[in-house]
């Protein structure tokens, strides 16, 4: 699901002729009692449904959802804390560091459907972090530290599938600029080209995003002391 | 061929499950609400076959789609309770399968893969490919998710009460359709959010804002300077990005106003980089935006944050210093 038609590499455009909908709104305002039937084409409601019908790919994600509940049901979570407790070296930030690599490495293959919030975040990455970070600082965590966690769980994901998929040639990101300045300035771009100038920007962004996520342990440190610190407080 | 808009149809007979499910459910105080949702998408997706295919009226589906804004907006789909396993009886399943836990879960990337990198380029004896052109990655991810689905009923035999307490002894397939609820619930209306603004977006773009937008940075750009220029470039893509929720939306507006006209016809820059790095700038953008829903807001809901905007909130502090990055690798790299 994670693929870069997602962010509307699919849509189809039409052209204005076929879309006003200012001359629309103007001809319903003036016949507030026309109802659109079939015939009368009723172009606005028309571009709502074949909008809806053409974008319908977005929302296949929810297919993996009854698989991931069933694992979940028996344990899937608790045995992905379990394994991840074991092993000492790894942190929160670590185990998230080496996802955002594996995530944009793969993307940068092609392999964009890999990953992705349904798939992995949710039923084994988030679970792994969350429970390298229980290791850390004993028990049940701080709402505070959940959400932290949560959120940079889902942005490893996200960020090295945007970085690294545009390295790879066949994707809908380069097809669109490689369509789109061909058709209209006649250029004769190769999708190659545009492939391998992505890479200087997917370095930085793993070099980035990768040394928050290395930083994120220190930032978990100072908010569970915090935590800590306020809860003794209240207790005196 | 296998066809990509079979499953969609698997889509929507799991969202006309899902409503039959709800519509039973009497702990959910909004349950007939709820139920419309779920049926109404789900025969939308059925029927989207046929709008799609031009066999049937597109209106009809942009009722239903208007209907369901509105039911999101009046606060449907509501939530039942919850019937699933404790935590504690959690810690004590995870012991007894172990790791035979991740198997399903590993079917999925495993089987998806295969499809987009093997499948897709696989042609039958006919000469037409075994998927249907440019669908691989949805393909995929519906067989592995039934493959999943498969080896997860066959490891966990979800019928045979294992969980003990009358009050999880779900028959057999009814398990996984629950569980699937259970989560689809959590997201509630979010989950069509994406599609949503996709759709709108379509119609943001053909109703000519991107062109004024266009006009406008035109006057923007002083005379001359290279640098005002391609951060102009990068940075109009970020901010119409964060508009749009689309880098594909920002990048022909912001080409046909500033990359095209000034930075490689005035500037004489490399179009492969100018390009490259534009689309990469309104990546920067997408990280930012809710607009991104299906990226920023769905992750989200996935992981029952509280804090919908968390993912964002992660990804700024990446986001700002990484459009600098393709300022200067653009400045660089293409003059």
């Amino acid at each position: 699901m994670g693929s870069a038609r997602h962010r509307g590499g699919g849509r189809r455009v039409r052209p204005p002729d076929q879309l006003d909908a200012r001359s629309h709104g103007g001809r319903y305002r003036r016949r507030p009692d026309r109802r659109p039937v079939a015939g009368q084409d009723p172009k606005i409601l028309n571009a709502f449904g074949d909008g809806f019908a053409g974008s319908r790919s977005v929302t296949v994600f929810i297919v993996t959802l009854p698989v991931i509940g069933l694992i979940e049901r028996y344990g899937l979570q608790q045995q992905a804390r379990k394994l991840i407790g074991r092993l000492k070296v790894v942190t929160t930030g670590r185990l998230l560091a080496v996802y955002l690599l594996i995530r944009q490495g793969t993307a940068a293959l092609g392999l964009t459907s890999i990953g992705g919030p349904a798939q992995a975040v949710r039923p084994l990455i988030h679970p792994m972090a969350a429970g390298a970070a229980e290791r850390r600082y004993g028990g049940k965590l701080p709402d505070k530290l959940q959400e932290k966690i949560k959120g940079f769980a889902a942005s490893a994901d996200t960020v090295g599938l945007f970085f690294g998929e545009d390295i790879f040639v066949a994707i809908g990101s380069i097809l669109l600029i490689t369509g789109f300045v061909d058709a209209t300035y006649g250029l004769h771009l190769e999708a190659i080209d545009i492939a391998l100038w992505a890479i200087p920007t997917g370095i930085c962004a793993l070099l980035i995003h990768g040394a928050r996520l290395l930083l994120l342990d220190r930032k978990l440190d100072r908010l569970a002391a915090e935590i800590k610190a306020a809860e003794k407080e209240t207790a005196r | 061929m296998i066809k990509v808009e079979w499953f969609y149809w698997l889509c929507g007979i799991f969202f006309v499950l899902i409503a039959l499910q709800v519509l039973n459910d009497r702990t959910n105080p909004k349950r007939v609400g709820s139920a419309a949702f779920w049926g109404i998408l789900g025969l939308s997706f059925g029927y989207g076959t046929f709008v799609v295919n031009k066999q049937a009226p597109a209106w009809l589906l942009g009722i239903a789609v208007i209907g369901l804004a509105m039911l999101a907006g009046s606060g449907f789909p509501g939530k039942g309770e919850e019937r699933t396993t404790t935590p504690a009886e959690r810690v004590h399943l995870a012991d007894r399968f172990g790791n035979k836990l991740f198997l399903p879960a590993l079917v999925i990337p495993v089987v998806a893969a295969i499809f987009g990198a093997w499948l897709a380029k696989v042609k039958l004896g006919d000469g037409t490919p075994l998927l249907q052109t440019g669908s691989a990655t949805i393909i995929g991810l519906g067989v592995a998710s039934i493959l999943a689905l498969i080896v997860g009923m066959v490891l966990l035999r979800p019928q045979t009460g294992a969980v003990g307490r009358g009050r999880n002894a779900l028959q057999n397939p009814g398990v996984p359709l629950h569980e699937g609820r259970r989560l689809l619930e959590h997201i509630g209306w979010a989950a069509i959010l994406p599609q949503m603004l996709a759709t709108l977006g379509l119609l943001f773009n053909a109703s000519g804002v991107g062109k004024a937008v266009g006009r406008v940075t035109d006057h923007l750009i002083p005379k001359g300077s290279l640098i005002a220029a391609v951060a102009l470039y990068c940075i109009g893509m970020a901010v119409f990005t964060i508009i749009m929720g689309n880098a594909f939306a920002a990048f022909p507006v912001m080409t046909a106003a500033v990359g095209w006209p000034l930075l490689v016809q005035q500037f004489g820059g490399t179009p492969a980089v100018v390009f490259a790095v534009g689309m990469l700038a309104g990546f920067c953008g997408t990280l930012c935006t809710p607009m991104a829903a299906n990226f920023n807001l769905v992750p989200a809901a996935l992981l029952e944050m509280k804090d919908q905007y968390g993912p964002i909130k992660a990804q700024i502090p990446t986001a700002v210093p990484l459009l600098a990055c393709n300022i200067l690798v653009m400045y660089v790299f293409a003059f």
